[in-house]
């Protein structure tokens, strides 16, 4: 398999020192994954379940107090392979943009209010595209244009665009390079449904045209459903279910994925859906065992002690719960065809 | 019957550009509706960002004065020429919810030090005991108790026992209507419905009418039982919840509810917008004369001249 992204038992922890006592944070603990050329991965997760400390190290974009302890990230661009978490500086600006690319959540924090569009593109892609003048000037026109941007934009200042049209043009920034890998770190969590809509499919079309992966992160389930190819859940620092999408929502192998499904309200559905008791657990000292355990409906003594592995149980298919068996999809959850166009 | 709350053609209209300059934008057109006393309900208000929907919430709360028209709210209008006394008694009837819960609390202030001077405030009180139980209270009515808040700073809470705060320090002086603007847009998916069900029960099982301020159509469809629509100001569809979100007729409300991303199709990439039903949208938000026209099922839609 053609593998562009390899994560082996990563653990990066959170490492502070306050007057001599030593504290740390396991944001992302024990994780495993791989991310395959030409596809839309999605991490879901909620706020403060690592998901974003996870992103920090595979865009190489770690700063202290945040380190790796532990395991292994590994890139294959070209033939050529790079660890991000030890690669020099040179190494690593020679990768970023031109292989490795972010989008990000905010796009009024990416663009520089005072200058213009083009003075920015230029910043950020003139010497990694190797460009000059009229050339790089065409190239960005054309690929804006590809965005359904006019060529106006490039004369414009942040504040004369639209949200929606912002947040274009920084995937513009992240693509304009051609990338093999883009993450991108909830790109429409501040845009309104149409707009939303619009920039997913965007994002999604420029995937399938330049053939790079993307890591896709948000927690809301409805995007990952309508953009991913696989899914990965991240709860607490762990890694605990990862699966196609059909699957994931159809035949979900891990309780708290299977809440996360049937808790999406629906158009044209009113019963009473469950909330989820309890709160996310603190990671400067999470629970024992399945860190799950504590909210689980089908937590049983082995929870409470072991942790469980990440077991695979279907083609491309990894949970990790001890009574995955038991696992079956709550009332609500979206009841479509699993033979249905797989 | 009397009217909880009256909205009567109101308009509102903010200049554009320096002190030379003309321009205006009508942030709201002519929307009127009102809310009875007699029966609680949600009343949801859905549209984009720069549809109008916090203007006119704020306008409600009296944050805003109208340029034209009248708020009514149990027959006394909503001005800023209130007293002081008159303002803290509209205040204590109607309560705000806002969007952010980490930027609606100071990060160095005790949530209990809100509730309790809430309470202060409202109950006309000094008495410490009947503080507590004026803030218990309305804590357990949104699923938490004094126990578990006395003496936490915001950021020992998590998101959404943040927003139950909130809501609980809203519930305090016991108003008959709650204003929500958008009070899940930044809450996780796991806990946005653990809110959404507490705005449910405020409404069965407390009697407290609730307007709703969303984008999202679906959790507006699971709680509400009427809302409005609105596009560039203008209100385009209004009705029973469930009637206008099942079948919506006004171009604009269709492309909306055609572009809330479904999870019954997960995994097939179904993501392209019709762009006929964006221009169409776009088109009738320009037309300058149109009027709200009663359908058959009860529902008001917009119609346009010459359209």
């Amino acid at each position: 398999m053609d593998t562009v992204l390899d994560v082996k038992g990563l653990k990066a922890y959170y490492l502070m020192k306050y007057f001599g006592i030593s504290r740390e944070v396991r944001a992302v603990d024990d994780i495993t994954m791989s991310i395959r050329r030409n596809e839309i991965y999605g991490i879901a997760g909620e706020s403060s379940s690592g998901k974003t400390s996870l992103i920090k190290v595979l865009a190489a974009a770690m700063r202290p107090p945040l380190e790796v302890v532990d395991g292994s990230v590994r890139y294959h661009f070209n033939g050529e392979e790079i660890d991000p978490t030890t690669a020099s500086k040179e190494d690593l600006k020679r990768i970023r943009w031109k292989h490795l690319s972010y989008i990000m959540q905010g796009s009024m924090s990416v663009l520089n209010p005072v200058r213009r569009i083009e003075r920015t593109f230029a910043d950020f892609a003139k010497e990694p595209l190797g460009l000059s003048g009229p050339a790089f000037r065409e190239r960005v026109e054309q690929h804006l244009s590809s965005l359904k941007l006019p060529p106006s934009v490039l004369r414009s200042y942040p504040h004369e665009l639209s949200g929606g049209m912002r947040q274009r043009v920084t995937i513009g920034l992240a693509t304009v390079c051609h990338p093999e890998f883009i993450i991108a770190d909830e790109p429409t969590t501040a845009l309104d449904v149409v707009v939303q809509k619009e920039v997913l499919s965007m994002i999604r079309e420029i995937q399938q045209k330049m053939g790079s992966s993307v890591v896709f992160v948000t927690h809301d389930m409805s995007v990952h459903a309508n953009m991913a190819d696989r899914i990965g859940i991240i709860y607490a620092g762990r890694l605990v279910e990862e699966g196609p999408t059909r699957q994931m929502f159809f035949a979900p192998k891990h309780p708290y994925t299977a809440h996360l499904v049937a808790s999406l309200p629906r158009i044209g559905d009113t019963t009473q859906r469950p909330a989820l008791e309890g709160k996310p657990p603190n990671l400067a000292d999470p629970p024992p065992g399945c860190r799950f355990h504590p909210r689980c409906p089908l937590a049983i003594d082995k929870c409470r002690t072991d942790v469980p592995p990440l077991e695979t149980v279907d083609t491309d298919h990894r949970t990790a719960c001890w009574r995955w068996q038991d696992v079956r999809p709550l009332d609500g959850a979206p009841t479509g065809k699993m033979e249905a166009q797989l | 019957m009397t009217d909880l709350l009256e909205i009567r053609n109101v308009w509102k209209r903010f200049p554009m550009g320096g002190l030379l300059s003309r321009a205006h934008i009508d942030a709201v057109q002519d929307a009127s509706f009102s809310l009875t006393a007699d029966k609680p309900e949600i009343f949801t208000i859905i549209g984009e960002s720069g549809s109008g929907k916090t203007t006119l919430a704020r306008m409600i709360l009296g944050l805003e004065q109208p340029s034209e028209g009248e708020i009514l709210f149990k027959g006394q209008s909503v001005s800023r020429n209130m007293n002081r006394e008159k303002r803290l008694e509209f205040m204590s009837q109607v309560q705000p919810v806002f969007q952010n819960p980490f930027e609606a609390f100071n990060p160095l202030k005790r949530i209990d030090r809100y509730l309790a001077s809430t309470a202060r405030q409202f109950l006309k009180t000094s008495d410490r005991a009947k503080i507590d139980a004026a803030m218990d209270d309305a804590l357990q009515k949104v699923g938490l108790s004094l126990k578990e808040i006395a003496g936490r700073y915001p950021h020992e809470l998590s998101g959404g026992q943040l927003q139950r705060c909130a809501i609980a320090r809203a519930l305090i002086p016991n108003p008959p209507l709650l204003i929500a603007d958008e009070p899940v847009s930044m809450v996780d998916a796991s806990l946005r419905m653990a809110i959404v069900n507490l705005l449910r029960s405020l409404r069965d099982d407390f009697g407290v009418s609730v307007i709703y301020i969303t984008h999202d159509l679906a959790t507006a469809y699971y709680i509400s039982d009427r809302l409005i629509i609105m596009q560039k100001g203008r209100i385009v569809e209004m009705g029973d919840a469930r009637v206008v979100l099942s079948d919506p007729e006004h171009p604009y409300s269709r492309l909306l509810k055609a572009s809330v991303l479904s999870s019954e199709d997960a995994g097939q990439g179904k993501l392209a917008t019709n762009p006929d039903m964006v221009a169409e949208a776009n088109r009738l938000a320009t037309m300058p004369s149109s009027r709200l026209q009663e359908r058959p099922d009860g529902r008001l839609v917009r119609t346009y001249e010459g359209a």
